[in-house]
């Protein structure tokens, strides 16, 4: 499990209905509400225990089955350039 | 009289623009109307979605490719919130989805005045030259292709240039084999097949816009010249034109297949004075307002057509009425998109 | 506290200006039963993929189909096309029901006589016919369209030979105005070739020429090109009676009704699309009826559609082996049906969607099946549910074609079940081992024993 949270761009704007403004890219997305959860999770500085506990309690969703899409979901923000970039301490 | 809802398509009002507002325009300008206007949009950036002096409300719908049940659905969700009266599709790619629905919409309460499946289906482009003899009307020749090599095998009965047209939309002029396969391409990977190889006729285009009652009779035909033409083979300016000619060509046309609807002529004048037919597109074609400016609401007759009122046919209209198409930068409100395209309303 | 459904969290780009392919994103209702009987019950029970044909779909269609014709028109026969589905119990399935056996090769032949088929009552099709199939044909009375001048020599050579008269039709092509136009069956209409035929056959004085016959094309969408077709046929059988005053039994009108699968590059889906019997039935009935054909002297009416009579009642279930992304951030899903089981997949947006609620949400997903070849593609960009490893699909409407072009490549040919009547689950053919394989080889001697 990662040490280190992936942060979300501080200038995307995320409304309540998951729509999503890059306003660099000028590009905009939609997220699911389970998409919507976990950013609003990893906005609010979760770690990865915490927030998996959040959902493992609330949905009907196995550890593995979470780490998986969890890992999707991020690779896909990645790949939208929505997430800070990391630095080598 | 009582106000009505009506719901429109076509709302991409950009640079070769869909008939939806232009028809509005009419509805809007009818002294014997009163309409609350609904837009059906497909995509998230219709302009005629923002354009809230002239559109109530707007709604996303499925592509008609996705088949006609979920397009009915939406509608009947729709329905539901607004009553709609008359429904006008503007897209000649939604026509046959709407054809085939018409019994079905007309059951919960919404009608429409389109073509017969009949209509629809026999002036087709690829169908042309049947359509020509059929009614003693000039046709370019052409070919129906689904492949270039089936090209080959008339290459003969053809001349450089041909003009590539696709199913619904799109023609583009081939001066060799070379531009014929790329435009075949491009065309068949958006609209589909056959694709139709038609002889270039060289001439003035002129088109007719006009509306049959489906009893035979036309209750108005106004015939313009585009009087300048965008690369992408658009008018980008018109003006009407008084050619007893055309009209005489639409009246017949109109009254042998009793033509059910908005319909528009796209006509070649050649050198000799000959007039050769290259397409009729059946619906409103989104210069309709220049009709109107004329004297002729085609739109608005349209609608009181499909309510089952009586409408005489209009009689002359102003000549020499020109039109000139231009674009205008709408400013819109990032929540604006955000509500068509997460919500699918506005 | 009751757990709420897991749902994959996803972001999707919400696409601006150039259109997407979408408009407002549509749901995809699971199939999750066949006739009464859960897919997964059925995967759980027969493995996967497995095909799964459903007899009350196939009788339900075919008296549809019948009824379209027969009320149009005063004598009309079916004859089942083999080569669209030749599994006994389906072939078996239109037997009972009353269609008689349409084959192309002396195979489909034997295979129509075994399932007990009386020879008179097999239509014996194609430009693959050896001399001992025609002998065999002329011996058991069966009806014989002849392709081409050959082998229409052969016959009257071999009717000097075999006491029974050779009953034969000849297949005629013709311009009806559709692409592509097939001109490689068969004897030619408009260029007189099909008339002298004809001509020959009377002169012969040993062949009973009992039919005339047509297949004008596959996957025919249009109705028109029918009429056009019948009248032709229907003028040769006029000019027939004029010049030799013989009355034929029958016209055979072929098949290539389209089912209501999607092709590639359509625009409309095929649902919408595809014209019904009673349009086909219409079609061609009014231009025999309206012909110049005396009405006492109305032939036989026969029909050889495949495709639009089995397309439906067939259903491909399976499962889903694993979910990747593409360079481009699109999904992939990968599936255990590739081309070499599903050969329909070449030319149709083929109904594929899964067999119990999953999802709302819909992503823009290519299908690929499990081969090691990139053309093993079952739906190109097609919005999906999001489907994990495990999860069960259904392809629906394949019945045509795909357990007789099927290939086995790189994996073996799964399990066939069909649905009777009653919803109970019958197996119709095993699904291969490596002993079915093994057992057609013959690895000689000394390539038996290897060290490594």
């Amino acid at each position: 499990m990662p040490n280190t949270m992936p942060k979300i761009r501080k200038n995307i704007a995320i409304s309540e209905s998951g729509f999503v403004f890059d306003p660099l890219s000028g590009e905009s997305y939609s997220l699911n509400p389970l998409g919507l959860e976990i950013i609003h999770l990893i906005k609010n500085g979760q770690t990865y225990e915490e927030l998996s506990e959040v959902l493992l309690a609330k949905y009907e969703v196995d550890q593995e089955t979470l780490d998986r899409y969890f890992y999707d979901f991020i690779a896909t923000l990645k790949q939208f350039n929505l997430l800070e970039v990391e630095t080598d301490a | 009289m009582p106000k009505l809802t009506i719901a429109l398509s076509g709302l991409n009002n950009i640079d070769s623009p869909g008939p939806g507002i232009p028809v509005i325009r009419g509805i809007r300008d009818s002294k014997i109307l009163n309409a609350r206007i609904i837009g059906l949009a497909y995509e998230n950036l219709e302009p005629g979605a923002y354009m809230h002096d002239l559109v109530d409300k707007s709604y996303k719908v499925p592509y008609p490719s996705d088949g006609v049940e979920p397009l009915l659905e939406r509608l009947k969700y729709i329905h539901e919130k607004e009553q709609i009266d008359v429904l006008i599709p503007n897209f000649d790619s939604e026509l046959f989805t709407f054809m085939k629905s018409e019994k079905t919409l007309r059951e919960i309460g919404i009608t429409t005045f389109l073509p017969t499946v009949n209509q629809f289906e026999e002036r087709h482009k690829s169908n042309l030259p049947e359509y020509g003899k059929k009614y003693g009307v000039n046709v370019p020749y052409s070919e129906p292709i689904s492949s270039v090599q089936d090209f080959l095998q008339h290459k003969e009965k053809f001349e450089f240039p041909v003009v590539v047209k696709g199913k619904f939309y799109d023609a583009y002029m081939a001066y060799d084999l070379d531009q014929l396969g790329m435009y075949f391409n491009k065309i068949a990977s958006k609209w589909g097949l056959p694709i139709v190889i038609q002889q270039f006729v060289k001439g003035t285009e002129v088109n007719v816009v006009a509306l049959g009652d489906g009893n035979g009779n036309t209750i108005g035909a106004v015939p313009m010249r585009k009087t300048y033409i965008t690369d992408k083979g658009k008018a980008w300016g018109g003006i009407t034109l008084e050619d007893p000619s055309m009209l005489d060509l639409t009246n017949n046309i109109i009254s042998q297949t009793h033509w059910r609807g908005g319909m528009e002529l796209e006509l070649i004048r050649t050198a000799k004075n000959e007039l050769y037919l290259i397409e009729i597109n059946p619906r409103l074609p989104a210069w309709v307002y220049l009709a109107v400016a004329a004297g002729q609401n085609l739109p608005e007759a349209l609608v009181r057509l499909a309510l089952g009122e009586e409408v005489r046919p209009f009689h002359g209209y102003a000549t020499g009425k020109m039109f000139i198409r231009y674009s205008y930068d709408m400013i819109a409100d990032l929540d604006e998109f955000e509500k068509l395209s997460t919500k699918g309303e506005l | 506290m009751e757990k709420l459904p897991f749902e994959r969290p996803t972001i999707q780009k919400i696409s601006a200006g150039i259109p997407s392919k979408h408009g407002i994103s549509r749901k995809l209702e699971p199939l999750s039963h066949i006739d009464g009987l859960s897919i997964k019950s059925l995967i759980d029970d027969y493995g996967s993929p497995l095909f799964i044909l459903s007899e009350s779909s196939i009788r339900k269609t075919y008296k549809e189909a019948y009824r379209a014709f027969s009320s149009r028109y005063p004598n009309v026969q079916f004859a089942w096309s083999y080569k669209t589905n030749y599994l006994n119990a389906v072939c078996n399935v239109f037997h009972q029901e009353g269609a008689w056996a349409e084959v192309v090769s002396g195979f489909e032949y034997d295979k129509a006589a075994a399932n007990g088929v009386s020879g008179e009552s097999i239509i014996f099709n194609g430009p693959d016919k050896s001399k001992e199939d025609l002998r065999k044909a002329i011996q058991n009375s069966s009806l014989i369209h002849i392709d081409h001048f050959d082998e229409l020599y052969e016959i009257i050579h071999l009717s000097r030979e075999v006491e029974e008269r050779p009953k034969v039709a000849i297949r005629i092509n013709m311009d009806v105005g559709v692409y592509p136009k097939w001109d490689r069956f068969g004897f030619n209409f408009e260029n007189g070739e099909a008339w002298d035929a004809l001509n020959r056959i009377k002169a012969s004085k040993n062949l009973d020429l009992i039919g005339l016959h047509t297949h004008i094309g596959t996957y025919m969408m249009t109705t028109e090109a029918y009429k056009i077709a019948a009248s032709k046929l229907a003028q040769l059988a006029v000019s027939l009676e004029k010049k030799h005053g013989h009355v034929i039994q029958y016209i055979d009108m072929g098949g290539g009704f389209a089912s209501k699968n999607t092709l590639r590059g359509a625009y409309y889906p095929g649902t919408d699309t595809t014209p019904s019997f009673d349009d086909f039935a219409e079609a061609i009935t009014s231009a025999l009826m309206s012909s110049e054909i005396k009405p006492d002297h109305l032939p036989m009416l026969i029909l050889e559609t495949g495709r639009a009579l089995i397309d439906d009642a067939g259903y491909l279930a399976g499962t889903v082996l694993a979910n990747k992304r593409l360079s481009d951030g699109r999904r992939a899903t990968i599936i255990d049906t590739g081309v070499n089981l599903l050969f329909t997949a070449f030319w149709y947006e083929h109904d594929i969607r899964p067999i119990e609620p999953i999802s709302d949400q819909m992503e823009d997903t290519t299908i690929y099946g499990p081969l090691c070849m990139n053309i093993d593609v079952i739906r190109g960009n097609v919005m999906f549910p999001l489907l994990k490893k495990g999860d069960h699909y259904v392809v629906r409407r394949v019945g045509a074609y795909n357990t007789t072009q099927w290939m086995q490549f790189i994996n073996l040919r799964p399990q066939i079940v069909m649905l009777d009547m009653k919803g109970k689950a019958h197996l119709v053919r095993k699904g291969e081992t490596l002993d079915t394989i093994n057992s057609q080889e013959i690895t000689p001697e000394h390539l038996q024993n290897f060290n490594l």
